[in-house]
């Protein structure tokens, strides 16, 4: 019998909540109720709406429609304060602690009277202590947060609520940042709470986690609950399929003719990537599906030159490469299209003129030591028309372009040099639908022209419909290429959930 | 260079030119551990000295002077902070211009109300006030215990500003608006608040610290009286490592070799070095004593940080 059949005290429970930024509607008419002593886990891909979710709830954002109520009174809307004393304890994915204070002053800070003569020390420290004993949430009150690994800070997040007296706690992707050991034991924490009556949500994207230690499982897919349902009633492969979409998308886009191996990584490691083998083919674009964090930076740094492998072998065109430098890179033909075009990928208070040569100024644009700024303003013409970048002129500066605009002038300044190998990473992250077809046929044309493309991203869709040639990353480690079609949504997900690797756990 | 390291009077002197840098460095200290750098310093100082002055010359007890100093120093810390807190303006250039305009406040008042005068009005100081036994005892007791009253009272306001950081949940608000101030703002206290309020205090004892000059040391107030102090506080602070106890230590090193300086160059060597060598000598220290002191010293992470409420 499942909590929700049982009868046990409901303490949460949220109605309708609908958030809307501008035109992206982040929470669709939201519902779900959370028992005394339950856990529950909130399941979604990113940007499926669970963090901003968990921020109405707390009171850092305004819902536009719905409510919630908390141990059956209704918490205003928009307040921290209010839900803190509603009993409701929030571990953000990013600690808010003071690094040179130590342990008991950030659980202690803002608990006592401003005024107060003295910090009731003694008290504190005695609860604090008993609280870590209670819990299982062994830290030294007395220790810097600065000395304290990640572990160790989250649980002093956790005690922080527990000081408070929560009876609720929220924790956004609490093992995202933990190792399998210490997330073994902040599930230990979660089950000596639930047994003394405290509730649980925790926001995931691992499905066995969900799996292992939940009780019930509400799975979000574009701000909408897709499903709700009792962990013991379901299974990995269900949830896969819910949480990425039972639909098919078909893919679209003509297959690539393969050439010759461009690049080739051969057993190397570097920073977080094991072990890792792969081969990028001229006139191909190759897909790496993952959910973010697991390596695909390091990939595409180590790609692009800002990060040297220790281990393994890198070929080029067959050639083995020594110094690997971002400057090797390009004189290797590798074009970047960066994660983050606002802090990699432009300089926001330079011209689109200055940034379209960002990466070639020194040999194409400079005459005698001087830069030659007609021939830059030509070739910024030049990139405005051949891409349809809207802007006011060459000489606008960047920061005023929309994210669209912006990325295809990045693009134009890539495309301009008929990269050989192209790293792509999140091309269209955060833009609108024509921008989205504009780049995806600017890369399948890169292809179709030769180049070996890599494709970085978390959409899966966006990786189906667009490659040849399919990886999965997880957790560093690369899956064996899948030809294109070979595998259905809900098996990618289970790779990206890190299934089917040889170690896994 | 023995006999003076012996004599009371020397340490005495030590005390003497600690004080005033005790106290401004505390406000120093107090602002930065909030957050917030104070670069109206130099300038607070002589407000305060001239305000603390004026009130005395003007017919308040000295008491009374030194509270009029503080005032005068919150209200030029509350012009800062309201620039620097809530409108998130550049501290450096406001802290500068605070410094101006207040040392040109006090200037202009003291050319407004005694228009006519050619050598500056006194009036009467502090005086020494030997602590009953403690002032007897050997070459300690005249070093220590006999004192004005605004000594002992730095070195009071010292240990206060200690007890108040780190042992009340206010002093724990304090650090903690200038380490992550989101961090404090979550639990439901205000950032703005918190700076503006440690600002206004810090830049009271900046003031007060000023007003030692005119109503301890000297008996008048002059211009350029101050001369560079705020600034060496500045230093101290970052010596000290935002610690009060060793901004003191550093307070107490200063003044030391400033003491110093003035002795030696009555000694024979005098006749032979030119006196701007002796001068130069704290200056030449403090810079070795910063180098060694500060390498490892944590600045307060959200330090010269503005806060907007709701960014991450």
């Amino acid at each position: 019998m499942s909590l929700a059949q049982s009868g046990a005290e409901i303490v949460l429970r949220l109605d309708q909540i609908t958030k809307r930024f501008g035109r992206l509607v982040a929470n669709d008419a939201i519902s779900l109720t959370l028992h005394r002593g339950e856990v529950l886990a909130l399941l979604g891909e990113n940007g499926a709406g669970k963090t901003t979710l968990m921020n109405i709830l707390f009171g850092h954002y305004l819902a536009d429609e719905g409510s919630v109520t908390a141990f059956g009174q209704p918490l205003p809307a928009g307040q921290p304060k209010a839900a803190l004393a509603a009993g409701i304890g929030m571990v953000h994915q990013h600690f808010t602690l003071a690094d040179q204070l130590t342990v008991l002053e950030n659980i202690t800070l803002g608990t006592e009277s401003l005024w107060s003569l003295g910090r009731g020390r003694a008290a504190a420290l005695a609860k604090v202590q008993g609280l870590s004993r209670d819990f299982g949430l062994a830290v030294d009150p007395l220790a810097r947060i600065a000395d304290l690994s990640v572990g160790e800070r989250q649980r002093v997040e956790i005690l922080k609520a527990l000081y408070r007296d929560a009876r609720i706690l929220i924790l956004d992707e609490p093992t995202a940042v933990l190792t399998p050991q210490e997330a073994e034991a902040l599930f230990q924490t979660l089950r000596l709470a639930t047994a003394r009556g405290l509730s649980v949500i925790f926001i995931s994207h691992k499905l066995h986690e969900v799996m292992g230690h939940s009780d019930t499982c509400v799975v979000l897919r574009h701000g909408r609950v897709v499903g709700q349902v009792a962990t013991r009633d379901t299974d990995r492969r269900a949830l896969a399929a819910l949480m990425v979409g039972a639909e098919m998308t078909e893919a679209t886009v003509a297959p690539g003719v393969p050439g010759p191996v461009r690049l080739s990584l051969t057993g190397v490691r570097a920073g977080p990537l094991r072990d890792l083998t792969l081969e990028l083919r001229a006139g191909t674009i190759t897909g790496l599906a993952g959910v973010s964090g697991n390596g695909q930076a390091a990939l595409a740094d180590l790609i692009g030159g800002a990060l040297g492998p220790e281990a393994g072998e890198m070929r080029v065109d067959g050639a083995p490469v020594s110094r690997w430098t971002p400057r090797a890179a390009l004189a290797a033909g590798v074009g970047r299209i960066p994660e983050d075009r606002h802090k990699t990928g432009t300089v926001a208070d330079f011209t689109l003129a200055e940034n379209a040569v960002l990466e070639t100024y020194a040999q194409r644009f400079s005459k005698l030591g001087f830069i030659d700024w007609a021939a830059v303003r030509s070739h910024a013409m030049g990139l405005i028309a051949g891409y349809d970048v809207r802007c006011p002129g060459p000489e606008a500066r960047i920061r005023l372009l929309s994210g669209g605009n912006m990325q295809k002038l990045i693009l134009g300044r890539v495309m301009e040099e008929t990269p050989g190998i192209l790293i792509a990473n999140q091309p269209v992250r955060g833009l609108d639908v024509g921008a989205i077809a504009y780049v995806h046929g600017r890369l399948v044309a890169a292809r179709d022209a030769g180049a070996a493309v890599l494709l970085i991203s978390e959409d899966l869709d966006e990786v189906m419909g667009l490659s040849d040639v399919i990886h999965v990353i997880s957790e560093g480690r690369l899956s064996p290429a899948f030809a294109r079609g070979a595998l259905s949504q809900g098996e990618l997900g289970l790779w990206m959930a890190g299934q089917g690797f040889e170690d896994a756990a | 260079m023995i006999e003076i390291l012996i004599s009371a009077s020397f340490w005495a002197a030590v005390l003497r030119i600690a004080s005033p840098l005790i106290f401004a460095t505390m406000g120093e200290l107090i602002c930065e551990r909030a957050g917030v750098l104070n670069l109206g310093i130099e300038g607070i100082m002589v407000i305060g000295a001239f305000a603390g002055w004026m009130a005395v010359y003007l017919g308040l007890p000295l008491w009374g002077g030194v509270a009029v100093a503080f005032g005068a120093g919150a209200l030029f810390g509350l012009l800062h902070g309201v620039l620097v807190v809530p409108f998130g303006l550049s501290q450096h250039v406001v802290g500068l211009g605070v410094t101006l305009l207040a040392t040109a406040t006090a200037y202009f008042a003291y050319r407004l109300a005694l228009p006519q005068v050619t050598s500056p009005p006194k009036i009467v100081p502090f005086q020494v006030w030997e602590v009953p036994v403690l002032s007897k005892i050997p070459l300690l007791g005249p070093a220590l215990f006999a004192q004005t009253p605004l000594t002992y009272a730095a070195f009071a306001c010292a240990g206060l500003v200690a007890f108040v950081l780190y042992r009340t949940p206010l002093g724990l608000a304090l650090r903690a608006a200038g380490e992550n101030p989101a961090a404090l703002e979550a639990q439901g206290v205000s950032v703005t608040g918190v700076r503006i309020g440690a600002v206004m205090v810090g830049s009271g004892l900046m003031a007060v610290g000023g007003s030692f000059l005119t109503l301890s040391a000297f008996s008048s107030f002059f211009f350029e009286m101050v001369n560079g102090r705020g600034w060496i506080c500045i230093a101290l602070v970052v010596f000290g490592a935002w610690r009060p106890g060793k901004a003191v230590l550093g307070a107490l090193l200063f003044a030391g070799f400033d003491a110093l300086q003035i002795r030696l160059q009555q000694t024979p060597m005098g006749a032979v070095v030119p006196y701007q060598l002796f001068l130069m000598l704290p200056y030449v220290f403090s810079i070795l004593a910063l180098v060694v002191m500060s390498r490892r010293a944590q600045v307060p992470a959200a330090l010269m940080v503005p806060y907007t409420k709701g960014e991450r």
